[in-house]
């Protein structure tokens, strides 16, 4: 294998200077890594106070078959799932990520079956929280953790996230900020596994060009928005 | 400006079937206030060497019509295609030769498609009146090398008498692409069939575009399906110089 | 994937006449990806701007390329993951098939991934003993017709639901063959659970990449279906399939590209899952895998660098061109013949396997520029094919009577008093002999026009002599 390295290395080398990059290049390289810098943010993204980036995730999500119910404070939460899943004739068992701040909410006042851990094929309707969401194109950033399994935002057919208002970023880039900050290690910016943008239900249009939700992933997405500064 | 001297680069297609395009520019650069000359050793473009991937040949071409074409204030071709191949590709065939390449890209920026000329030159008058609908074709160099998309409606506009019906797909490909048509015959009559039908549909009895080739072929199969429209080159109707049988009649 | 690019003609003309396949081309003209990504396009004021943005970012990139992808293997080390460089597709299969081994692997998922067509890699997993299960539905499709994909992004597009249905009930035998299967949803639903139960025996899943991620060392996919992400969390083992032009410097510079990739691709704002996935489980991770493996694979791409097709490296594999061109619109991507259809095809397929296999496709292109028009990386795709015809040229590999008809004309051109007698003789001709009608509706030597469509005559003097008469 290091051959294989060394040569294609050499390939790009010789084609592209005849030999590595200069000091003066790789050093300005390195700054710009450090750096990262952001390259162009629409406008409609920008400057947001909080009201407008809670209206603005709330249309973007529901453009793409998103739907989102709002409560005043997270011990509403529960109740707001259970009603979400009684209106729609489904069942009334959920499963938890072993997440704290889902896991402290009221659960045992709501009549759901309730489980917690790593999602089976069973399990019909999944809760998690998310780290952070996006207002710009109405996507929810959900990050790996020893306490946040992956496989319980794709599993279940039903997937409800509960997001805090203030957890709403206006772009990409404010997002990639936050998670910089909270994976800081004293070394540097450690990565979790798994960073999923989620950007409503499933979907497939790959019979027939017909769009169908529920692909592999949730044929459901429902987003219970926590906004405690909302009028009551 | 008016008063300064302008070039014509009639193209071949039009030099070889019909030449009434060529007056007909001829009379529109006039109108506008300019002096119109021919150089008499204009041939070809050296689009078909180019595209052909005959560098070489399409070098000697560019070199002998920025020799004929080099003392004009202005050169104006009737031919998006034509005046595409001046602009966007002669300044990309002198790479080693910077001389060439600088006079290259001075005739580039001297050199109009007609009827982006027409819609820039400040004494440009359409005067012409054509009883008819028709419909327009954006050949497709003229369009996305050099942007004809309104000029040629804008100056439509100020014909007498003249309804224009948008075609759907306007702005697709008639299937001409040179030596694409008789290398892919079965694609390129795809191609334009879908545009006959497209011209057919709008009701349109009127066919124009600024491109002899994209005529030729759009004009070659409506009169296969025995279609009744009158195909012509924008030109002939800007000029009011319609006497002419159209494209493929007698 | 054996080629069949040498026999274009016969494929476009075969594409031509298949109406099912039309069917679903007109479907796609009239409501499908193109028209949504002028939507998408027309909602977002900074499109122009970020595609020059997203240009000069890339170039800069490849520019640097072997740095960023020291860059890029230290950070994967660093996340617990595997770098494997592979020069070329033996290489690539070599590796997959030793960590399959390894791993002790039976059923290996696999998300959508042009590298793993490109490599064939289902062929020697198969032959390898594996049980290779596309899990994308487009591909999963395709898989069980075994046919190849036919666009770079909805692979089963060509086929009608009807197709489908029909290899829905020739592969899954254990269902009742008398279910209703007409519609789209009860495919997807039987699909779902099928492919569900592979998900979860898989003991290796292989992805591709859209971007890699040098200061990260992480990989994106992004689907809509979420095929990835299972694909990708639940096995043991998780393979990427990447070449080296896919890395791009940091998470924002990843971001200028997705914000540009689903717009281009399918008009959507964004795709519905975009994952980035940055070596195995975590120490205490619940779930994920426990190896990630990235199979690097030059393959052909280093020896564009420095070159006049280096542009072509930009490629972020949206299928804007294909759904844009006329050419793909008219026969599909079958026709092309190999992995890649349409404008990108038409420029990676010579490098990929020699001008030779692939001469035609350069050549089947009207330059018409649209594809140029709407790439994403503003990738002069009509100048790039051109360059392959200039080196079919100087290759002498165009066909004899083309090559001998430019250089007659082209001598012709160079003479101008020569070429004014031979214009002014053929327009007298031709305009004495179409006088009567004003057409021709045969032609000697022009059968390829005349065929399908009339000639018109000309006028009967040339310009020129009339000029001359005249001043």
């Amino acid at each position: 294998m290091s051959d294989a390295r060394a040569d294609i290395l050499h390939r790009i080398q010789s084609r592209l200077r005849g030999g590595p990059v200069g000091e003066a290049t790789a050093t300005a390289l390195g700054e710009r890594l450090r750096a990262h810098p952001r390259s162009l943010v629409p406008a409609r993204a920008k400057e947001l106070d909080r009201p407008a980036r809670i209206t603005l995730f709330i249309a973007m999500a529901e453009e793409v078959q998103a739907t989102v119910a709002r409560v005043a404070r997270a011990e509403d939460a529960p109740a707001a799932v259970a009603r979400y899943l009684a209106e729609r004739n489904l069942p009334a068992r959920v499963v938890l990520t072993p997440d704290p701040r889902v896991m402290e909410l009221p659960w045992r006042e709501t009549a759901l079956a309730l489980r917690a851990g790593v999602a089976h094929d069973t399990d019909t309707a999944g809760v998690s929280g998310c780290f952070a969401a996006i207002a710009e194109t109405g996507t929810l950033m959900l990050v790996s953790a020893p306490d946040r399994p992956t496989r319980n935002s794709f599993l279940p057919e039903t997937h409800i996230v509960l997001l805090r208002a203030e957890d709403i970023t206006g772009f990409y880039e404010e997002a990639w900020d936050r998670l910089r900050a909270a994976c800081w290690t004293g070394a540097g910016f450690a990565m979790p596994r798994t960073v999923n943008f989620v950007t409503g239900p499933s979907r497939t249009g790959d019979i027939a060009q017909k769009i169908e939700l529920g692909a592999h992933g949730p044929m459901r997405l429902h987003i219970v928005l926590i906004d405690d500064a909302a009028p009551a | 400006m008016p008063g300064e001297r302008v070039g014509l680069l009639v193209t071949c297609l039009v030099d070889l079937f019909r030449p009434s395009v060529g007056f007909a520019a001829v009379k529109l650069i006039e109108a506008a206030g300019f002096s119109v000359e021919v150089p008499m050793a204009q041939t070809c473009c050296g689009q078909p060497a180019y595209n052909s991937g005959d560098r070489k040949s399409a070098q000697a071409v560019a070199r002998s019509v920025i020799e004929a074409f080099a003392a004009y204030d202005h050169v104006v071709v009737p031919s998006g295609s034509c005046a595409g191949m001046v602009k966007r590709h002669y300044p990309t065939l002198f790479d080693d030769d910077p001389v060439m390449q600088d006079a290259a890209r001075r005739l580039a920026d001297r050199t109009h498609e007609l009827v982006s000329f027409l819609a820039q030159a400040p004494g440009t008058r359409i005067d012409a009146r054509y009883d008819g609908v028709a419909t327009y074709h954006d050949a497709c160099s003229g369009l996305r090398e050099l942007g004809v998309k309104d000029a040629p409606r804008r100056l439509l506009a100020g014909v007498a008498g003249l309804r224009l019906q948008e075609m759907a797909s306007a702005e697709t490909c008639c299937g001409f692409g040179g030596t694409f048509c008789v290398k892919y015959p079965a694609i390129s009559d795809r191609m334009v069939s879908d545009k006959a039908a497209d011209i057919e549909a709008t009701g349109a009895d009127t066919l124009l575009a600024g491109d002899m080739g994209c005529l030729l072929n759009m004009c070659g199969k409506l009169t296969r399906r025995g279609a009744r429209v009158r195909v012509r080159h924008v030109a002939e109707v800007l000029a009011g110089m319609t006497d002419e049988p159209p494209l493929g009649q007698s | 994937m054996e080629a069949t690019s040498r026999s274009f003609p016969a494929n476009a003309r075969r594409a031509l006449a298949d109406w099912g396949l039309q069917d679903a081309l007109h479907t796609m003209a009239r409501q499908g990806f193109a028209v949504k990504r002028a939507q998408a396009a027309a909602r977002l004021p900074e499109f122009e701007t970020l595609r020059g943005l997203a240009k000069d970012m890339k170039n800069e990139v490849l520019q640097n390329l072997d740095f960023y992808l020291e860059t890029y293997e230290r950070a994967v080390s660093a996340a617990g993951g595997v770098v494997h460089w592979c020069r070329d597709a033996a290489e690539a299969r070599a590796a997959v098939l030793t960590i399959c081994r390894t791993a002790g692997a039976r059923i290996v998922t696999k998300g959508k991934s042009m590298i793993g067509e490109e490599i064939a890699l289902n062929e020697h997993l198969e032959a390898a003993g594996f049980e290779p299960v596309e899990t994308d539905l487009g591909e999963y499709i395709i898989q069980i017709r075994h046919e190849p994909p036919s666009h770079i992004v909805a692979p089963a597009v060509h086929l009608s639901k009807e197709q489908v249905a029909e290899s829905f009930r020739a592969t899954h035998r254990d269902l009742d063959p008398d279910r209703p299967l007409s519609e789209p949803r009860q495919m997807l639903d039987e699909a779902r659970a099928l492919l569900r139960r592979k998900f979860l025996a898989a003991e290796v899943g292989i992805t591709g990449a859209n971007f890699l991620i040098a200061e990260t060392g992480s990989s994106i996919i992004v689907t809509n279906e979420g095929n990835g992400d299972l694909t990708q969390s639940l096995p043991r083992v998780h393979i990427v399939l990447a070449s080296i032009e896919k890395v791009v410097p940091t998470l924002e510079d990843a971001t200028l590209l997705l914000r540009l990739l689903a717009r281009s691709a399918t008009g959507q704002e964004f795709s519905t899952y975009t994952t980035v996935s940055t070596g195995p489980k975590r120490a205490d991770d619940l779930d994920g895998p426990e190896e990630y493996h990235v199979i690097l694979l030059d393959n052909g791409r280093s020896a564009l660098l420095g070159g006049e097709m280096q542009d072509m490296l930009r490629c972020i594999r949206c299928a804007a061109c294909l759904n844009h061109c006329p050419v793909y619109g008219a026969i599909g991507g079958h026709a092309y013949g190999w992995v890649y259809p349409g404008p990108m095809g038409a420029v990676l397929t010579p490098t990929l396997i020699g001008v030779g296999e692939a001469g035609h496709l350069p050549n089947a292109s009207t330059f018409c520029g649209r594809c140029e028009s709407v790439c994403p990386m503003q990738i002069p795709l009509p100048n790039l094919m051109r360059h392959w015809r200039e080196r079919e040229f100087d290759a002498r590999l165009a066909p004899a009577a083309a090559r001998y008809g430019i250089a007659l004309w082209s001598f012709l051109a160079l003479h101008p008093r020569l070429y004014r007698f031979v214009a002014e003789a053929a327009a007298r001709v031709l305009g004495w002999c179409g006088m009567k009608r004003g057409r021709f509706r045969t032609l000697p030597l022009a059968a390829g026009w005349t065929n399908v469509r009339d000639m018109p005559a000309p006028q009967g003097r040339s310009f020129m002599s009339q000029w001359a008469k005249r001043r």
